[in-house]
C-alpha cells in the first residue's frame, strides 16, 4: 500500500493503494463517483473511461502508480474542463454533448454512455468539426448494447455545431 | 390522437429521419380498452380485482402521485410508458407523476418484467386502478364543492366546475391526511382513446436527465455501511446444464500474499471476500482450484448434429391440409436446412449485487426481471422464509433477457451469510458471458412450395432446440447440487409458428417443434430478447424469399399476394415506402467482388407486427458483409410513446444486425469459451448501419409490446439481402467471414 495524491476534476485527493490497482477502483470506491463504470477490465468496452491530461484513457487497467500528478477528468468534470477551454465565464451545468444526448433522445440504458461522452468530448476538443467517418473511427472502440450508435452519432454532430456557434459568438 | 384523425388512411409524418404512420380512427370509435394480453400469470402477476387502491399509489399533499406498480426501467423507456398511462387517466402531468422503486416490501406483484410485456400484461391493472382513483377523487371533490360529479372538470390534478368562476379544489388537498381506504373493481370508466392527451404523445423519458448528468444512481453505485467486495470462483465458462461439476482441491496457499481475504466454499460454490475490491479481484483470479469438469457438451461445431440425432418430446403445433401432397405437386419447392447458434445476452455491464444477510433476515440489491420469484430463490438458498427476504431493484445495463441478475444476487446473499457481513458481487465480464443463461442455438428443416401465379400452396417448419428452466440459477446449483426438471417446452422455448409460417395465407401448413432434452449434455438457456424468433425468421423468410425468387415475382409483392391480414400488410407497405423499395426480381446477376443488394422480412415475437428491409454489401474477396441500411417497421397497436418505440425499433435493428454478422457463443466438451468483447464480439460503431424506424400506430387497436417484435423481420431482411447480393443463401448464421467464403465458394 502507498500513498498517492490524485488530481481527479480540479480537486485534489490523497487516497492510499496498492501500486496495481487500477485507477477505476480508486474513482469508484474511494471517491465515489458516478461516472466510471466497470465493463470488462480489459480495456475493450470504454464502459471506465476517463481523461488523464485531455486524453481518453481506460481506467481499468491504468494502474494508479501511473497517473500521479497528472491531470483526471470524470464525466463529472466534463463542464468545468469544458468552461475552461472555451474561456468560458461561467461552468454551464452540462457539457453541449451531455445536452445534445439529451436532445437527440440517445441513451436508453445509459450505462455506456459514461465512455461515449468522455471520448466524445475528447473528440470534439480536438476536431470542432469531424465528418461521419472520423466519428465512427474515433468512437469504435466504445461498445453499446442498446443500439444507440446512430444518435450517438447524431449527439456528437450536433454538440459539435452547438460548439462552433458559440464560440462564433464569443 | 385528434390532430391525426383527419389523415387519409394513412400517410407519412417524416421528421428527424424517421417516420410515424398513423392509421386513422374509425369514425365510430368506441373506448377502446386496453386489454390484458395472453400471458401466463407468472408473466403479469396476480389480477389488479379487489386490491387495496391504497397500495397502488399515494396521492401527495403537493398533489402529486407515487405509484407502486410491478414494473420499472430496464433501459426501454417502460418507466415512462406505464407513467403515462397511469396520468392520463387521473389527468396529471408528467411532471407530477412518478413510481416508488421495485421493492418486494411495498411493490405489488406483477409478475416478470419479460416478453415486453409490460404495457400489454401490467398497464391493463394500473390503467385500471389509476381509473378506480379518478373515480374516487371525482366523488370527494363533488361533495367537497357541492355540485354534481358531472359538472367537475381535472386539468394537471385540479380539479374546476365547468363554470370558470366556480370553486377548484386540488387531489392533493381533497385527499391530505386520509387514504382511498377502498378497493380496485376493475368497474371505473377508462377513458376515451379519443381523449388521450399524454398517451400517443413521444413524452421525454423521466430517466433521461439523472442518467446524462451523471448523478443516476445503478445499482453499480449502491454501498452500504460494513460492506466488503465478493468476488466467484468458477471455471472460466461453464460446461453442460446438468453436468456434475466438483471441486477436486483449493489451494489456499496460492493466495497467501493477499491480505485479509476470506474464502468461502459450499459445496462447489466457491467465492472470496475482501475489503479491498481490487483485492477481491486478484484473488478470485489467482486461487488455484482444481476442478472436475465432465466433458459432456458436443462442441459448438457438432451441437446442431446431436440435437437432430436427439430423442425427442416432438409437438405438432400446426396441421392444416395436405402438406406432403402439395409440395410433391408444387410447381416450384424448396427443402432446406438452416442452423442458429447458442447467443449470449452479454449485457453492456456484467451483472452486479449487495447483499446484507443477518440471522434472521436479509436485503438484497439487485437487477432482476422477477422480483418475486428471485425472493423465493433466495429464501431457499439462505434457509429462510420468503417473507425474511427483501429484494430491491436498481437499474444495471439493458440485460434483454435472463442475463446472470439473479445468479449474482444468490452469490452475494451465500458470501454476506457466509461472512456475516454485507457483501457486493461484480461478476467479471468472463463470468457474464460464460455463465449466461443463452439464447437456445435452433435447426430447421424447411419445406416448401408454390404455384405458377406465385401462391404459396405448401410450407412445412421442423424446428429443433431445447427449453430452458429459469428459476434453478448457477449459484443454487452448485452450491446446494440443486436438482434441475427437464424443462418443458413454453411458447417461447420451442417453435412459433405465427413466424413459422404464421404470417402467410397458407392452406397446407405444418409446425412441429422437436423439444431436445436441455440435460443432456447442452447449455443452460433462456430467454434471451425475441428467443429464437431470429433463428425461425432466417429459414423461414429466406424459403418464402426464395418461392419469389423462383417464380420471378418481386419479393415484396410475392408477399403481398400471400397476406390477407391488414396488419403484415400494414408494416410491409411502410417499410416498401420509407425503403423507396424498387420492384425487382431478387438476386440479378452482379459483377465485382464488392456487391450490394436488398432484401425485405417479416416476423414478430407474439404480439406485434414487424418488417424489416435491408441493404448490405458484401466482399465476395474478404468475405466481411456489411449491413448499409435497415428499415423497421412495429405496429404496437396503440403506440404509447412514439418517440420510446421508435428507439426500441432502432435498438432491434442494431441487435439484429450484431446477431447476424456476429454473434455466436462458442463451446469445446467442457465449457463456453467466448468469454470476452474478442471472442464474443458485437456490431461497433464502424458498422452500424443507417437506422429508419417506422412507428406505425393503430389507435383502435390494443398495446402490445414494442421491444423485440422487429428484430427477426430485420434479421431475415438481412440474409435476403445477402442473397440479393449474391445469389447465394446462407443456411447457417452468423454470417461470419469463413462462413460467408464457405458458402460463396459452393455457390
Amino acid at each position: 500500500m502507498s500513498t498517492y495524491t490524485l488530481v481527479v476534476n480540479d480537486k485534489t485527493a490523497e487516497i492510499n493503494a496498492a501500486d496495481d490497482t487500477p485507477l477505476f477502483y480508486v474513482l469508484t470506491n474511494a471517491l465515489r463517483l458516478k461516472g466510471p463504470r466497470f465493463g470488462c477490465g480489459l480495456a475493450q468496452c470504454g464502459s471506465c473511461s476517463v481523461l488523464v491530461d485531455g486524453v481518453e484513457t481506460r481506467s481499468c487497467v491504468t494502474p494508479v502508480s501511473d497517473v500521479q500528478g497528472k491531470s483526471i477528468t470524470t464525466l463529472e468534470g466534463l463542464a468545468a474542463r469544458y468552461a475552461r477551454e472555451k474561456g468560458l465565464p461561467q461552468t454551464p451545468e452540462l457539457h453541449p454533448l451531455q445536452q445534445a444526448f439529451i436532445d437527440e433522445r440517445s441513451a436508453q440504458c445509459g450505462h455506456c454512455y459514461n465512455g461515449m461522452i468522455v471520448k466524445g468530448s475528447e473528440l470534439l476538443s480536438r476536431n470542432a468539426n469531424p465528418d461521419e467517418a472520423e466519428i465512427r473511427r474515433e468512437m469504435n472502440g466504445h461498445l453499446c448494447r442498446c443500439g444507440t450508435y446512430p444518435r450517438v452519432i447524431k449527439a456528437i454532430q450536433r454538440a459539435a455545431r452547438e460548439m462552433r456557434s458559440m464560440g462564433k459568438q464569443d | 390522437m385528434n390532430q391525426h384523425t383527419a389523415l387519409s388512411r394513412r400517410s407519412f409524418v417524416v421528421g428527424g429521419g424517421s417516420l410515424f404512420v398513423y392509421f386513422a380512427l374509425p369514425k365510430t370509435q368506441a373506448a377502446a380498452e386496453i386489454a390484458r394480453g395472453s400471458f401466463p400469470p407468472y408473466v403479469v402477476g396476480p389480477s389488479a380485482e379487489n386490491t387495496e387502491l391504497d397500495s397502488w399509489m399515494v396521492i401527495n399533499d403537493d398533489n402529486t402521485a407515487t405509484f407502486n406498480f410491478g414494473r420499472t426501467e430496464f433501459g426501454q423507456g417502460t418507466l415512462t410508458g406505464m407513467l403515462q398511462i397511469a396520468a392520463e387517466e387521473l389527468d396529471l402531468d408528467m411532471n407530477q407523476v412518478s413510481a416508488a422503486n421495485l421493492d418486494t416490501a411495498v411493490t405489488r406483484d406483477q409478475g416478470m418484467q419479460v416478453s415486453s410485456s409490460s404495457i400489454e400484461g401490467a398497464a391493463p391493472s394500473l390503467r385500471a386502478a389509476a381509473a378506480e382513483a379518478r373515480q374516487a377523487l371525482m366523488a370527494m371533490a363533488a361533495e367537497r364543492l357541492k355540485v354534481s360529479p358531472s359538472s367537475l372538470r381535472v386539468s394537471a390534478g385540479i380539479v374546476t366546475t365547468v363554470e370558470r368562476s366556480g370553486p377548484s379544489i386540488s387531489y392533493g388537498d381533497l385527499v391530505k391526511g386520509t387514504k382511498f381506504s377502498i378497493k380496485v373493481t376493475g368497474t371505473a370508466p377508462l377513458k376515451p382513446v379519443a381523449d388521450y392527451k399524454l398517451v400517443g404523445t413521444p413524452a421525454a423519458r423521466v430517466d433521461t436527465p439523472a442518467k446524462m448528468k451523471g448523478t443516476y444512481e445503478y445499482l453499480q453505485h449502491i454501498r452500504v455501511p460494513n460492506m466488503l467486495h465478493g468476488r466467484v470462483v468458477r471455471p472460466a465458462g461453464q460446461g453442460a446444464l446438468a453436468a456434475d461439476l466438483k471441486v477436486k482441491s483449493i489451494d489456499k496457499a496460492s493466495i497467501a500474499d493477499l491480505n485479509g481475504v476470506q474464502v468461502v466454499q459450499t459445496g462447489s460454490f466457491i467465492g472470496v471476500v475482501a475489503e479491498d475490491e481490487w483485492i477481491a479481484v486478484k484473488a478470485a483470479t489467482q486461487l488455484k482450484v482444481e476442478w472436475d469438469i465432465p466433458a459432456a457438451l458436443a462442441g459448438c461445431s457438432h451441437n446442431h448434429d446431436k440435437m437432430r440425432a436427439a430423442k425427442t418430446d416432438d409437438r405438432t403445433l400446426v396441421d392444416t391440409g395436405d402438406v406432403d401432397k402439395a409440395i410433391a405437386q408444387g410447381l416450384h419447392s424448396v427443402s432446406w436446412t438452416f442452423k442458429g447458434p447458442y447467443e449470449s445476452h452479454a449485457p453492456f455491464a456484467p451483472n452486479c449485487a449487495l447483499a446484507d444477510v443477518r440471522a434472521d433476515s436479509a436485503d438484497v440489491y439487485c437487477a432482476t426481471q422477477s422480483l418475486f420469484a428471485l425472493r423465493g430463490s433466495l429464501a431457499r438458498c439462505l434457509k429462510m422464509k420468503p417473507e425474511q427476504v427483501r429484494v430491491r431493484y436498481f437499474e444495471s445495463s439493458g440485460t434483454f433477457g435472463h442475463s446472470c441478475y439473479n445468479d449474482v444476487a444468490q452469490a452475494a446473499a451465500l458470501l454476506s451469510q457466509a461472512v456475516g457481513k454485507p457483501v457486493r458481487v461484480q461478476f467479471s465480464r468472463a463470468n457474464e458471458l460464460g455463465w449466461d443463461n443463452y439464447g437456445p442455438a435452433h435447426l430447421a428443416d424447411i419445406r416448401a412450395a408454390a404455384d405458377a401465379n406465385g401462391q404459396i400452396v405448401a410450407f412445412e417448419y421442423q424446428g429443433w432446440q431445447h427449453g430452458w428452466n429459469f428459476t434453478i440459477e448457477s449459484t443454487e446449483r452448485l452450491a446446494f447440487d440443486a436438482k434441475i426438471e427437464r424443462p418443458q417446452p413454453s411458447p417461447a422455448s420451442q417453435v412459433n409458428k405465427q413466424t413459422a409460417g404464421g404470417v402467410y395465407d397458407i392452406p397446407n401448413w405444418r409446425v412441429v417443434s422437436h423439444n431436445v432434452n436441455a440435460l443432456e449434455g447442452y447449455l443452460k438457456g433462456s430467454f434471451l430478447r425475441s428467443p429464437l424468433d431470429i433463428s425461425i425468421s432466417f429459414g423461414t423468410e429466406q424459403v418464402i424469399d426464395e418461392l419469389a425468387y423462383r417464380t420471378k415475382i418481386d419479393p415484396i409483392e410475392f408477399r403481398r399476394r400471400n397476406i390477407s391480414n391488414p396488419r403484415w400488410l400494414g408494416v410491409l407497405e411502410a417499410v416498401r415506402t420509407a425503403s423507396k423499395w424498387s420492384p425487382h426480381v431478387a438476386a440479378e446477376k452482379k459483377s465485382g467482388d464488392i456487391v450490394r443488394g436488398v432484401g425485405v422480412g417479416i416476423g414478430t415475437h407474439f404480439s406485434s407486427y414487424g418488417a424489416a428491409v435491408a441493404e448490405v454489401e458484401v466482399n465476395k474477396k474478404s468475405g466481411v458483409v456489411r449491413v448499409i441500411s435497415l428499415v423497421g417497421a412495429l405496429d404496437p397497436g396503440l403506440a404509447i410513446n412514439p418517440a420510446s418505440v421508435e428507439q426500441q425499433i432502432e435498438s432491434q435493428l442494431i441487435h439484429a444486425a450484431s446477431r447476424m454478422l456476429h454473434e455466436e457463443v462458442t463451446f469445446d466438451e467442457k465449457g463456453v469459451t467466448s468469454l470476452d468483447w474478442e471472442r464474443y464480439p458485437i456490431l461497433r460503431f464502424e458498422e452500424a448501419p443507417l437506422v429508419t424506424p417506422v412507428v406505425v400506430s393503430r389507435p383502435d387497436q390494443p398495446s402490445t409490446g414494442a421491444g423485440e417484435e422487429t428484430m427477426a423481420a430485420a434479421a431475415a431482411a438481412i440474409a435476403n439481402a445477402f442473397f440479393d447480393a449474391t445469389g447465394v443463401r446462407m443456411h447457417e448464421r452468423p454470417m461470419r467471414p469463413e462462413r460467408v467464403l464457405a458458402a460463396l465458394r459452393a455457390g
